[in-house]
């Protein structure tokens, strides 16, 4: 934890605050439930079912997980409330992927490559803006040379947005302007920040609906334009989800995969009472690990995911 | 991605086949269906649970097993039942009795507002000849004023906006504004805001009671999950909202999150949001949401022909003239028209008792059936109740007055007469299946 110290963030608390919404229904039900069973009948497992979807984890992760749960009732013949617990978190973890050792989300840690080129992309409103603002200012403190790239051109204001933020963040902003080629200043910034010997490049990218042929393909290009500059660039790319987003979150994630080869995801407006458990699907079966949460407007409101926890939270722990 | 929930239905309903009624053992597996597909659409657990109960009960009364096609009058249940929900009547924004018209806009973050309020300041001074002004009122977000600035820069409309971070006096100096400029809109724009914030939504409400607005308007976001109801209800405790807007519909979301706050909160939705060009606005039409939620594009084509399939007393009048010999050339051409109407003859087989098969074996297009028309519209009334009246003297004079040949009539009523029996042989069966099985060991002829 010592990263979180530096940031002088206290992070279980606001993780806490975060998934608190999410772990009172699911643990209300499974509480209900199993109160004065010591084992789980059909009618308990039809409860979690209900509290997985109330989640919205989806149809076909819920009964994924409940089939495993299933398979392991009909072995075990017995199990307590706290046996169940454990193997659904078991069972939840698992299908929450880890970090690539070469992507690592502490802000802190070193990267293979300099400059580490971070690329963010999402459908519109999700809060790609905002995430990019929390992230230069967590990566600042952490002691990087961050350079923001504002290649969103396209929504009214955007760059002033994010030069906003890169003021509250104090870092500095490569920007053309509105209605400015996107690919043309997502190359100025990387090119920018190798010849200012940055660690970290954010750049933000305009919301686009992923069924949007010829918005999706102009993302496929300001990817390609980076690694002009820098080999290997974007090192990573973050898609930023809504919490609020349901299942729709999964086409998504497939969409700006194929296009992008999304390297991780951001799960963002989990301070609501949104469940955001669609991130346990898109992580199983795009391979890809959640990296951060958003749990707030202010500028320290995003936290590094971490599963055990994100789990051990879900279940009240 | 998503199976069509109609092809499902119906195989699900062509299982009970042969049962005599809907029963709740026998229908168990097709609600499943369908509450499943509604989940996958985002329809919340509990609304979608409601929702097929309803369903469930509506089908358990009705006989829709014994209806000509059970598949798609199950469907069509299912359709209805939908539409119904998501409000069937058109409904407008408010106008004051006394300008400025206040219209006040909200919803969670990054659910399209301060887009919204461009478009719809736009809609209103194209479509209906308002004069607008936007007020600034999403005093939080970086750069929200001057992205709304922009916006209206496009469409020319005034924006009002003030340095001080007070939201209540940015809504209540732009209608002091409009009032002194004589407009006759005013459309605030707040920032977003979540339904647990006790701040924020105090000061929503504060708008509101500071301006009285005419209209105030919930925007959401149509790929919104399971929460939206727990959002809409928060924000309709607080502001008690008119009306209901979804936006990003030019996505691939289902948008069953429309339905869920349809359920609980019971206010109309009034528009829907396409796109990010300032007049991709369009208002809303529930039929078309009730189909994507269902997943079923085909379904207007589909409903349509349920609509004007025979509903089951036309089609036991149909049956009754075939066994009793009564089917003349009258019934053959409103058979014909129906077909015609229906569309795709491919489509057909089941529709019409019967001559099904018949009809999808012989590869039809629109145009084999003029020369038939033609035929039957030179008959007389006589002729074509009495065909075997028709001699050689009234063939020739038949194809004369339709421009076809004595040998297209020939033809023609050699079919009709075939047809005829095999109808009669079939509806003697009873069932379809049985009734092709039968065709082969049945000798033509009385």
């Amino acid at each position: 934890m010592g990263w979180l110290d530096k940031l002088g963030l206290k992070k279980e608390e606001k993780l806490d605050k975060g998934v608190e919404k999410s772990r009172e229904g699911l643990l209300n039900k499974i509480g209900k439930s199993i109160a004065g069973k010591d084992k789980i009948d059909d009618a308990t497992l039809d409860d979690l079912e209900d509290a997985l979807i109330s989640s919205d984890v989806g149809v076909k992760t819920t009964i994924e997980i409940i089939d495993r749960l299933e398979k392991r009732v009909a072995r075990d013949k017995f199990i307590t409330q706290n046996e169940l617990q454990q193997i659904m978190r078991e069972e939840i973890t698992a299908l929450l992927k880890e970090n690539r050792p070469d992507q690592p989300a502490e802000f802190d840690a070193d990267f293979p490559a300099k400059p580490h080129v971070i690329m963010i992309v999402g459908v519109n409103g999700v809060g790609k803006t905002t995430t990019i603002g929390k992230l230069a200012h967590l990566y600042k403190k952490a002691g990087k040379n961050v350079m923001l790239g504002a290649a969103d051109t396209f929504r009214a204001a955007a760059v002033d947005q994010l030069k906003i933020w890169s003021e509250r963040a104090d870092v500095p902003i490569i920007q053309q302007g509105q209605n400015a080629d996107p690919s043309a200043v997502a190359y100025d910034t990387v090119a920018s920040a190798k010849s200012r010997n940055a660690d970290v490049v954010l750049v933000d990218t305009a919301g686009r609906l992923h069924n949007k042929k010829s918005l999706m393909e102009e993302l496929a290009k300001i990817k390609r334009v980076m690694g002009k500059v820098v080999d290997g660039a974007p090192h990573e790319i973050l898609l930023v989800l809504d919490a609020s987003t349901g299942q729709n979150a999964m086409q998504q994630a497939n969409a700006f995969t194929d296009v992008v080869d999304v390297t991780g995801l951001v799960l963002t407006k989990l301070d609501g009472t949104a469940k955001g458990g669609i991130v346990i699907g898109v992580s199983n079966e795009l391979n890809v690990p959640v990296k951060y949460i958003g749990v707030g407007e202010q500028i320290e409101d995003l936290q590094v995911f971490e599963r055990d926890g994100f789990v051990k939270a879900l279940f009240g722990e | 991605m998503f199976e069509d929930l109609s092809s499902k239905i119906e195989s699900a309903v062509q299982s009970l086949k042969g049962q005599a009624r809907i029963t709740d053992v026998n229908i168990a597996e097709t609600v499943r269906e369908i509450r499943r597909a509604l989940l996958d659409a985002d329809v919340n657990l509990e609304v979608a649970r409601r929702f097929t109960d309803e369903v469930k009960e509506r089908v358990m009364g009705s006989d829709v097993l014994n209806s000509v096609n059970p598949g798609q009058q199950f469907t069509k249940i299912v359709y209805d039942e939908m539409v119904k929900i998501l409000g069937e009547e058109r409904s407008d924004i408010a106008v004051a009795h006394q300008p400025p018209t206040v219209i006040l806009i909200a919803g969670l973050q990054g659910s399209g507002k301060t887009t919204f309020s461009a478009k719809l300041a736009r809609y209103l001074k194209q479509e209906n000849n308002r004069n607008p002004i936007l007020a600034a009122a999403d005093v939080y977000r970086p750069a929200a004023i001057d992205q709304l600035k922009t916006l209206a820069g496009e469409i020319d409309v005034p924006v009002y906006s003030i340095e001080q971070k007070d939201a209540v006096r940015v809504a209540k100096e732009a209608v002091s504004m409009a009032k002194s400029l004589a407009l006759d809109t005013v459309i605030i724009d707040t920032a977003g805001r979540l339904h647990v914030d006790e701040k924020m939504m105090d000061e929503v409400a504060e708008i509101k009671s500071s301006v009285e607005p005419d209209e105030i308007l919930f925007i959401v976001d149509a790929m919104t999950g399971q929460d939206a109801v727990n959002t809409a209800k928060a924000f309709n405790e607080t502001i008690d909202f008119d009306g209901v807007v979804l936006t990003k519909m030019d996505g691939d979301t289902r948008g069953g999150a429309a339905l869920s706050i349809r359920s609980v909160v019971e206010k109309p939705i009034k528009f829907m949001s396409t796109g990010e060009k300032l007049d991709a606005l369009s208002p809303f039409y529930p039929d078309r949401l009730a189909q994507r939620i269902l997943g079923m594009g085909d379904v207007v084509s589909l409903v349509e022909k349920a609509q004007q399939e025979y509903d089951e007393k036309q089609a036991k009048k149909l049956q009754e003239k075939i066994t009793s010999d009564k089917f003349d050339l009258v019934d053959f051409y409103d058979q014909i028209q129906k077909i015609k109407k229906m569309g795709d003859i491919s489509d057909l087989v089941g529709m019409i008792p019967g001559a099904g098969k018949a009809v999808e074996d012989a590869d039809l297009s629109e145009d084999t059936f003029k020369p038939i028309e033609a035929i039957i519209n030179s008959m007389t009334p006589e002729e074509r109740h009495n065909p075997e009246i028709l001699n050689g003297t009234r063939r020739r004079r038949i194809a004369k007055g339709s421009g076809t040949s004595v040998r297209e009539i020939n033809q023609l009523i050699k079919q009709f007469d075939q047809m005829k029996k095999m109808m009669k042989s079939m509806s003697k069966m009873g069932k379809m299946g049985q009734a092709m099985q039968g065709l082969k060991d049945l000798p033509f002829g009385k």
